[in-house]
């Protein structure tokens, strides 16, 4: 496998290190190609770091209005809240 | 002493069902269970509070008109996730003075995985994502980074790899083909790897590969 194989089968290896199919093939360059190790690496911190981000805050002034539009489209369709 | 019956939580499909005959509590605890993760979806697509409100707002609107027409061909997330990436990126296009067609189109030249874009800066990270998350300026850099992608690259990470869809769910949600979201992932993926290890990479641990790539 060349290092340009390695990059199009990345996201099988990302998604799932025990993936058959990719995983020895993959394995072995890696063992011998440091950049290739550090980019993979890099793409799990990547998404890692997504991840644990917050999720962001939906502010509650918002809610507040989201609630009494959706009630009278509600209303508007059932012709009651009940 | 009284054994309180355990609590079965009532599924969103059974949520749906009710909602769909007129029960409006059934459908404001939908709300509930799912307005944080529509409006995160919604910020990360629009990019800004203002647009994120419109389209979360727009969400469960369409989730009042269209009520039952919810098959279960998908599950409830999946499907209102869709409908708030649909609204998203309708409202990108509008907002760019674009015509609002769909992101399913015929697939696009670089939907393939000729010329994928070659890592150049490579560097082990000097520290750990669960450290740097902690950090507001690392925040505000992630979020840039994602808006510089191209709408196409940056719905298809958010889905799958922020809120952890599947291959198929992604695919569904965005009517694509599975083939065209693993190359849109892995285009996005590198593209952020890039911009990421070039502000949080150890620059001193830097490398470069030994020969050239073809
Ligand atoms: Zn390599």
């Amino acid at each position: 496998m060349t290092c340009e194989e390695l990059l199009k089968a990345l996201n099988e290896y990302v998604d799932d290190e025990t993936a058959l199919a990719v995983c020895q093939e993959f394995a072995e360059h890696l063992a011998g190609c440091d950049p290739c190790q550090v980019v993979v690496d890099n793409i799990r911190q990547s998404i890692a770091l997504y991840k644990a981000g917050e999720p962001y805050p939906m502010p509650p002034e918002f809610e507040a209005r989201l609630r009494n539009s959706l009630k009278e489209r509600w209303q508007q369709k059932f012709g009651k809240v009940s | 002493m009284k054994i309180a019956t355990p609590l079965v939580p009532t599924t969103d499909e059974h949520l749906i069902g009710q909602a769909a005959g007129g029960d409006f509590t059934a459908y404001q605890e939908l709300v509930t269970r799912f307005q944080v993760r529509v409006f995160g979806v919604a910020f990360r697509i629009v990019g800004q509070r203002q647009d994120a409100e419109d389209v979360t707002q727009q969400t469960f609107l369409s989730l009042i008109e269209h009520i039952d027409s919810f098959r279960g061909e998908s599950s409830v997330a999946t499907w209102l996730l869709r409908i708030a990436t649909n609204h998203a990126l309708k409202l990108l296009r509008k907002r760019r003075g674009l015509p609002t067609v769909s992101l399913s189109g015929p697939t696009d030249d670089d939907d393939n995985y000729s010329s994928l874009p070659h890592p150049d800066f490579i560097a082990r990270w000097s520290a750990t994502p669960e450290t740097l998350a902690q950090r507001a300026e690392v925040r505000e850099q992630i979020g840039s980074a994602l808006n510089t992608l191209d709408d196409k690259y940056r719905v298809v990470f958010v889905l799958r790899d922020i809120e952890g869809m599947s291959v198929r769910e992604t695919a569904e949600a965005l009517d694509l083909t599975e083939g065209t979201v693993k190359v849109r992932l892995l285009r996005a993926r590198l593209m952020l790897r890039e911009q990421l290890t070039r502000q949080f990479g150890d620059e001193a641990t830097r490398l470069f590969p030994d020969h050239e790539h073809g």
